[in-house]
């Protein structure tokens, strides 16, 4: 089930019987001009979990999010925030959630302890405890050394976890992360990870976009993909790769080895229908269990097929796009969502 | 204190705290205060921005005392007790229309994202910078006292008819630029504003009696600058600063800001919450 990104919270309100999910979104829907940006989706996210959107640029993410964060209007459809509807009650979820977008949204001409201390005092903190709150979240995000520089100086992964603290100021029960690993070297991106695990694990509910099948299977407790502005599946990472396979096997045969029997052997033990390389003597197939990457290379080898290479691939983002859509997740397509 | 709204699936959370259904009128007046207070360090850090408010002034206080003293009043004497108080109306004018291109700018900033997420007052990513502006308007007029003076300028109502002459000013330029804010938030772009704003700002300042005495004007333009609230606004200030006389010129001019500001904040704050 769902409840491996659940934290456990005191709940001393046990007259309802139904728990009020996070997020509850039905038939949401957003088109810029002829685009439908985001077609009809639906989505429940419970308190605590950690969500992931997983989709190609331009599939509908951001608009989505900004949607559900009361920051776009909602064409069709509706959204509630622990039961505030974004349309008629956007105050009310706004001071119940913290957006980072992909964009830095921090002020270029303060330095890093004022923003802290300006985005406190609009949420009601007194100036001293603006400036404690501040200073704990730059200690925490190792930026202490860099409070008093101009933000013009930060680097990217400076500027997205001061980002994140700003939106941490008045620990909000629900926070909505958009892409928050895009552009980040990767020691950086593993510090984000941790950092987005400890703030689940401290209650926080986090609906995250991203495009990246490791991050969403690293991070989140569910998944939804979405495609072009519509959903296409949803389920646990495991759930997930099970529709996909988990891994793929390629390997290139030997100079005058017996290609054809090399196929059937691979198809016999995998149950998969291979998939002969184009350039050279060799075939590729799904695994569904990694281990039968060993069991077809021993049977090659019992069968005296000699091989040159192997090697085993993750399935990218776009095999899982080919597997549930039919078509790739372009990269190409222009991001029309983020302007708004 | 506004009602609150409780909901009993978030009282009991960790992270709970009482919803409110608005903003109260003192955590806006505080969120209005900090977004000042951002925009005092944004115009200390970029000092280029007072351009318009130091060099402006100086610049249109000797051109026009040197150029039109002659022709208009004979000497330059007589001339700069109509012409100053003129100018100290015209410069704020000028400075008030950045109010309105600086915020266009600064809504296509990264940080206005942020400023919308946030359950702060929609008032208050205008009135934050209008306050701070206060600052500028303040400057351009003691700057043209201080140009004025080192050219023989010596207004007759002393201290407490300049002093109140200053702040007059200072209230014109803040009415005035709510106009320009709410182009700031209708317009596409910042050019556009200024643009806009241009054709605002200059009958505004030169259909009046700014300049030369409106009796030499032919009749249909004395009407339009009987009916231009910076017509009264000159008048009074040459009221306050050449005799120090607190007349009728000083109520019509502040009731002119006054209606200008309460036709205009409400436009600017419900065309910025729609973009929102």
């Amino acid at each position: 089930m769902t409840t491996e990104g659940l934290t456990q919270i005191g709940r001393s309100n046990t007259s309802a019987p139904s728990v009020t999910p996070a997020v509850e979104a039905r038939g949401l829907t957003k088109t810029f001009g002829t685009n439908r940006a985001v077609d009809d989706i639906d989505l429940t996210v419970m308190e605590g979990e950690i969500f992931g959107v997983l989709g190609p640029n331009g599939a509908g993410k951001t608009t989505m999010l900004n949607m559900l964060a009361s920051l776009l209007p909602l064409d069709s459809g509706e959204a509630r925030i622990f039961g505030y509807d974004v349309r008629s009650e956007a105050h009310a979820v706004r001071q119940l959630i913290g957006v980072t977008g992909q964009y830095a949204s921090v002020d270029e001409n303060l330095t890093a302890r004022e923003n802290l201390w300006l985005f406190g005092r609009l949420q009601g903190l007194s100036s001293k405890r603006a400036h404690s709150t501040g200073d704990d979240l730059l200690a925490k995000f190792d930026l202490t050394e860099a409070a008093y520089r101009p933000i013009s100086q930060f680097s990217g992964g400076m500027r997205r976890r001061l980002d994140l603290a700003a939106s941490l100021i008045t620990r909000p029960a629900l926070l909505f992360l958009d892409e928050p690993t895009t552009g980040l070297d990767p020691r950086t991106r593993g510090q984000m990870w941790d950092t987005i695990r400890d703030l689940a694990a401290e209650g926080s509910t986090i609906l995250l976009t991203t495009q990246y099948l490791d991050e969403a299977d690293a991070l989140a407790g569910r998944i939804t993909l979405i495609d072009r502005g519509r959903k296409v599946a949803e389920g646990t990472p495991a759930e997930l790769k099970a529709q996909i396979g988990t891994s793929s096997l390629h390997v290139q045969m030997a100079e005058g080895a017996d290609t054809a029997k090399a196929l059937a052997l691979a198809a016999e033990l995998t149950r998969d229908t291979p998939i002969v390389t184009p350039t050279g003597p060799g075939f590729s197939i799904k695994l569904s269990d990694a281990n039968q990457a060993a069991d077809v290379l021993i049977a090659l080898r019992n069968h005296r097929l000699d091989i040159t290479n192997a090697t085993i691939d993750q399935p990218s983002l776009d095999e899982v796009f080919m597997t549930l859509t039919g078509h790739t997740g372009d990269p190409r397509v222009p991001e029309t969502e983020s302007s708004e | 204190m506004a009602t609150t709204v409780t909901n009993s699936t978030t009282t009991d959370r960790p992270t709970a705290r009482t919803v409110q259904a608005s903003v109260p009128i003192r955590d806006a007046l505080t969120q209005i205060t900090s977004l000042a207070w951002r925009a005092l360090i944004k115009m200390r850090r970029n000092p280029e921005q007072l351009v318009d408010v130091t060099a402006m002034p100086v610049l249109f206080t000797v051109m026009f005392g040197f150029m039109f003293a002659g022709a208009i009043s004979g000497s330059q004497a007589s001339y700069l007790p109509i012409l100053i108080p003129g100018i100290m109306a015209m410069t704020t004018i000028t400075a008030s229309v950045a109010a309105g291109v600086q915020f266009r700018e600064d809504m296509d900033k990264g940080v206005f994202d942020r400023f919308r997420s946030l359950p702060i007052a929609r008032i208050a990513p205008l009135a934050g910078p209008m306050m701070a502006d206060l600052a500028r308007y303040a400057i351009a007029a003691g700057v043209t006292l201080i140009v004025s003076a080192l050219m023989g300028y010596r207004p007759g109502g002393g201290v407490p008819g300049v002093a109140a002459g200053v702040v007059l000013t200072v209230i014109t330029g803040w009415s005035l630029a709510w106009i320009f804010m709410w182009i700031g938030t209708i317009a596409r772009t910042a050019g556009a504003v200024q643009g806009m704003s241009m054709m605002i700002m200059f009958p505004l300042a030169f259909l009046s009696n700014a300049f030369v005495p409106a009796k030499t004007l032919p009749g249909w333009l004395q009407t339009v600058t009987a009916i231009n609230p910076v017509s009264h606004v000159v008048s009074a200030l040459r009221d306050l600063m050449n005799d120090g006389t607190f007349t009728a010129q000083v109520g019509w001019a502040l009731l002119g800001c006054a209606a200008i500001a309460a036709i205009f904040i409400p436009l600017a704050v419900r065309s910025y919450s729609k973009r929102v």
